[in-house]
This record gives structure tokens, sequence and C-alpha cells, in this order.
């Protein structure tokens, strides 16, 4: 007996290792297909089980349907957001309870005060200019015949990881030592695009991730390439939504460029232009990865998002963090009721 | 629930992805040398037509002077800038031979890693999503109304609210580290778009087929197999390919759950530390940021139309 637990403990502690530490091609991929297989398998006993219309109770077909989900809901989401709401409320190893402390260092310390304008800066710039180059740029290539390659290029930033495009950046960004032999010539070529223009233009090349205040501008800009090909591609279906007899009426009344795009199709895509907005912003306020890659955060130019994580995870003060990670939460709601409020309104329209 | 509106899809009617003009005004009954007039007298400002140059010229060449930089010499790469490429082009495949299987970068593991991670990733949350959308949308239960605006709510918390205690959970569970903690934490964090957005597709199916299947007997499985699961193909892809590239492209939820660790971590990951590591070796990074993209961009040129339906219903996701 002694000799048939033993085994069956070994064998219990492969089968545990076999699906918790997988460190070779095959091993990865045919622990994927377990996991595949295992969920296949244990839904279809679920449903198996409620398909019978006669004999089970239908309050267990729906917990059949429903259950999983919520449950891995409730596990996933509602509980921990709870948890964190709760161990906000207390210092860096979650011992002793401190009341708001946390947040009040978080509003008033000034190397956090640095943060929270920053975002300011991102959520209010990032939606403006990434919406009203997506407006214009939508308006100018509308119906034109190469309308689909420059919707595509400009689409394209949005088919990438963040992580992609803030290293495309940092090298467009990328700085050189300016050095000069005797004769006042530059002896190291800049490899940076922006660098190479501002030589070119006969000025001095930037540090630009380096030097504040200006370098969180330099960010915001990667996100803005990124975003606004998302706000051209809901404003262009918008602008194509415009009926033909008020562009039309327009054009015989002598409007056109400049004016009919100020009178006309503004006013005929603003409920578009405010979800476009609002949805940026809720993505921009929760922007992280950019930061993280570009700068790491250093420089003063850190975001609530980023400072969340450091804190977190690499100053271990667990406090700080979760009251970091609510303030995000908080920020966001404002911004949720107001496009929600918006779409209500877009669709009483129609 | 149907007076909650859909988020941004109800907005749009076609896309990027839509083939042309002409099936759109056909559809409209517009004539087709209309439009076409019209396209003619907008192109005739030259001012315009400049602009549009320049945001496309913008947008464009980032990306294409990294790819130029990525085919390039080493040494070249250090000493000038990728714009002398077509003055003196030397082309190589060292980079990305180096960044793939060299030792210091190693990223083909971690390509592995990443589809490892998406594929499931994808699978779980939509079939979980698509059977409770199902129940909420065409079985009637106590507080299912109460229940379907709370998951609706749940879409804007942001993951940073939950990523510790789970963490800690895991590390409880023994999990922590494993393939296991990442597809539990993106097929959680996916849910409540999922079964919102498949929820409102749901819905528009005609009710009548649906009282059909019952009136022929069959179960809540057997409508959902047979009736519903053809119909919502379209949808499933959307939700799919979004799905697909926000956990390959995700860096957040790799960096919590999986770590640094060579066995899990994806691209992402990876290329984000090399960034910071070794932030100079631009022939590695340019490599590398490509070898991490390609996926998703040959997603995007190859699925456009899904593509961007799916990206913009998806686009308040936390």
């Amino acid at each position: 007996m002694d000799y048939i637990s033993r085994y069956l403990a070994w064998l219990g502690d492969g089968i545990r290792d076999w699906l918790l530490n997988a460190d070779d091609t095959g091993h990865k991929f045919a622990l994927m297909l377990v996991a595949i297989i295992l969920f296949v398998v244990v839904m279809g006993a679920v449903l198996l089980a409620v398909d019978r219309p006669k004999r089970v109770p239908r309050w267990l077909v729906t917990v059949g349907f429903v259950g999983p989900a919520l449950l891995m809901l409730t596990f996933g989401l509602v509980y921990p957001g709870l948890r964190t709401l709760w161990a906000s409320l207390f210092d860096r190893r979650g011992q002793n309870f401190i009341g708001l402390d946390n947040y009040i260092l978080a509003f008033t310390q000034s190397e956090f005060q640095i943060v929270l304008r920053n975002t300011a800066l991102w959520v209010i710039v990032v939606p403006i200019a990434a919406t009203l180059i997506g407006l214009v740029y939508a308006v100018l290539v509308d119906r034109t015949r190469f309308e689909r390659v420059a919707k595509t290029l400009v689409f394209l930033p949005m088919a990438i990881s963040m992580v992609g495009a803030s290293i495309i950046w940092k090298f467009v960004y990328d700085y050189r030592a300016v050095l000069r032999n005797s004769e006042g010539d530059l002896i190291a070529q800049q490899i940076g695009l922006i660098n190479q223009l501002l030589v070119w233009a006969g000025l001095e090349p930037q540090q630009f991730l380096l030097n504040t205040p200006f370098n969180t501008f330099f960010l915001i800009a990667v996100m803005v390439w990124i975003q606004a090909g998302f706000a051209m591609t809901v404003l262009s279906a918008a602008i194509k939504a415009i009926p033909d007899d008020i562009v039309e009426a327009a054009t015989l009344d002598g409007l056109s460029g400049a004016k009919m795009f100020r009178y006309i199709t503004i006013p005929s895509v603003r409920p578009a232009l405010v979800v476009v907005v609002t949805t940026i912003a809720m993505g921009t306020l929760k922007v992280f990865d950019i930061v993280r890659t570009m700068t790491g955060g250093n420089f003063q130019t850190s975001v609530v998002a980023n400072e969340f994580y450091r804190q977190s995870f690499v100053q271990q003060n667990a406090g700080l963090g979760a009251a970091l990670a609510v303030i995000l939460f908080v920020l966001v709601i404002p911004l949720v009721i107001y496009n929600i409020r918006q779409l209500r309104i877009s669709e009483e329209i129609r | 629930m149907t007076t909650t509106p859909p988020p941004v899809p109800a907005l749009v009617t076609g896309g990027v992805g839509d083939d042309d003009a002409g099936t759109q005004s056909s559809r409209r009954g517009l004539g087709l040398d209309q439009r076409a007039a019209k396209a003619k007298k907008r192109l005739t400002s030259p001012w315009a037509s400049l602009l549009a140059a320049v945001i496309a010229i913008l947008w464009t060449i980032p990306t294409f002077g990294l790819l130029i930089t990525s085919i390039r010499p080493q040494s070249d790469i250090n000493r000038t800038g990728w714009w002398t490429f077509f003055t003196n082009p030397t082309v190589t495949g060292a980079n990305y031979q180096e960044a793939m299987f060299g030792s210091q970068t190693n990223l083909a593991v971690y390509f592995v890693n990443s589809i490892v991670i998406t594929l499931p990733s994808v699978v779980i949350p939509i079939t979980l999503a698509l059977l409770a959308a199902y129940a909420f949308a065409w079985i009637e239960f106590k507080g299912r109304n109460v229940l379907f605006v709370a998951v609706f709510a749940l879409q804007v918390v942001p993951i940073q609210v939950t990523l510790i205690p789970l963490l800690t959970q895991y590390v409880t569970w023994g999990l922590a580290g494993s393939f296991w903690t990442v597809w539990l934490s993106h097929s959680i964090f996916a849910l409540p778009l999922a079964i919102f957005l498949l929820h409102n597709f749901m819905k528009d199916i005609p009710p009548s087929l649906i009282e059909a299947a019952r009136v022929d007997g069959a179960g809540h499985v057997k409508i959902f197999f047979q009736v519903l699961l053809p119909l919502l193909v379209p949808a499933i892809a959307s939700f799919a390919i979004f799905q697909f590239l926000w956990v390959w492209n995700d860096l957040l939820v790799a960096l919590t759950f999986a770590g640094g660790t060579r066995n899990v971590a994806p691209l992402t990951v990876r290329v984000a530390e090399l960034s910071g590591t070794r932030g100079a070796d631009w022939h590695l990074l340019s490599a590398g940021a490509f070898i991490s993209m390609i996926v998703p961009v040959v997603v995007f040129l190859a699925l456009q139309r899904y593509f961007v339906r799916g990206l913009l219903a998806g686009s308040v996701k936390g």
C-alpha cells in the first residue's frame, strides 16, 4: 500500500510539474492543446448535463450557460477590485490601516503631482490632437481614388503593439552626442530622423526624451500617431452617413471647402466626435506601455498607470499602488458616463 | 437591456475594410457616376491633397525608417542614418537571424510563447461569452437585466485594479509564473466586452427563428448550436480578431503574470526589456520590433474588414 501511495504521489508531482513548467517548444504547444481540450471537455460536460429539457429544471440550464462566465468575473474582476479598494487604505505592507493617507500622498507630494500633471496633459492633448487629425484626414481622403490605401496607412499603427510603436518612435527621436572636429564640422552623424532634420536645418540636435518638460509631448505624439487611425475610421463612417441631399443643398447654396467642413460636416458628425474623444481619452488614461518602453517613467514623464506599476511591483508599496489603481478607476468613470449619455442621445436622434 | 446602446459600432456603418464606395452607393441607390463627379470636385484643391499627403507620409515614415534599418548591416546602422540606404543599398538578414536565434535575444522562444499564450486566451473567453450571451438574450430568468447591466459596467474597470489581488491568489495556488495564470487572466478580462457584444448580435437575430426551433422540440443547447452559432460567425470573427491582437500586443498582463521568465513571457515583454537594456543596439531592436509586429500586420492586412469592426467595438476595453 505504501508503495502505491508513494507511486501516486510521484505521479501527481510529475503531472503537476508537466502542467506548470513547460520549457521547450513541443512541450508548450502540447500544454496549449491540453488546456484547450480540457476546457472543451469541461464545457461539453456542463452543456450535456443541462441538455435535457424535460428532466432538468430551468434554473440549472441557466446556471450552465451563465455560471462559468459569472464565476470568472466574480473571481477575477469584482473580488480583486474590492480587495484593491480595501488595500488602498493600508500601508505599504498591507498591515496597518492608515485611512486615506495614500490618496493624500498621491495628490500632495510634488513627485506625484508631476505624475498627475502629466496624466492630465496626456488625457487632454491626445484625444484632441488625434481626433482633429483623424477628422481632417477623413474629410480629405473621403471619396477620392486612393481612399482605401490612404486610410490603411494611417490605420496601421492601431494594429501593432504600443511596445512596437514606442521602438519605432524611439528611433525617430534617437540622439547622438554632438562632436565637432577642429573645423567645427560634426563628426558623428545623427541616425534619428528628427535630429538629422534639425542638423540639415542648421540647428542643434536635441535629446527629445530627456529634456523636461517637452519630453512628455514627444511621448504623447506616439499615442496621437496610434489613435488618429481610430478617430479617422469612426469619423469617416460618420461622414459617409451624412445624407447626400444635405450636402447637395449646401453646395447649391454656394458652400464649399472650409465652409462646408465648418457648417455641414462638423455639426453632422458631432455625436461621433464626442464618442471618439471620450473613447480615446479613456484609452489614454490607462496608457502604460509607451511610457515604460520609451523612458521607463524617468525624466519626469511618468503617468498614473506607469506609477501604479512602479509602486506595486518595483517599490513594493502595495497600499500606494492600490490607491493609484483606484484613482485610475475613478478618473475613468465620468468619461464613461458622458460617453454613454452621448450614445443615448445619438440613438434617440436616429 | 435593450435601452443600453452598444458602443461605437452603432456609429460605424463602414470602415477601412469596406471594399469600395461602389457597394455602399449602390446600396443607397445612388449612381456611381454622381459620386465620381463629386470626388473629382474635391480633388481640385491642391492644398487639400498636399495636406493629406503630408499626414500620410508622417504616419508612414517612422515605420518605414525602422524597417529599412532592420535590413541594414549593423555597422551601417550605427554610422549613418537609414535614409543613406538609398544611395548605398546593402541588404542583410543578419539582424533578424541574430534577434531570432542569437543567445542574447532569442526571440524565437518568445515568439512561441506569444502563440501559446494567445490561442487559448481567444478560444476560452469567446466560448464562455457565447454561452453567457445566449442566456442573457434568450433564456428568461430572474435578475437577468440587473446581471447584464453589471456585466456591461465591468467593461470599464481598469485591469490595474485587479492585478495584485489576482497575482496573490495565483501565488497561493502555486500557479504563479505558468501559462495558466496568463490564460485565465486574459480570459477574465475579455469576458465583459465579449458578452456585451455577442449579446447585441444575438438580440438582432429574429425571435421567430428561435421560436420555430423551440416548437420543433429543441432545447437551449440545440438551439444554440444549430440555429444561432452559424448566424454569429461574422460577429465571432470580429471579436476573435480583436481579442487576438489585444492579447498579442498586451504588455501589462504579461509583465505582471508571466514576469521575465523565458518560459512564459511573450514577445512584447522581451522586446520592451531589450529596449531598456540594449537601447543602443538598433540592429537588434529594429529586427525585434518587426518580429513582434509581423503577425498583427499580416492579420490586419488579410482580414481588414473584420479587424476594423472588432477594433472599433473593443475600443473601450480596460
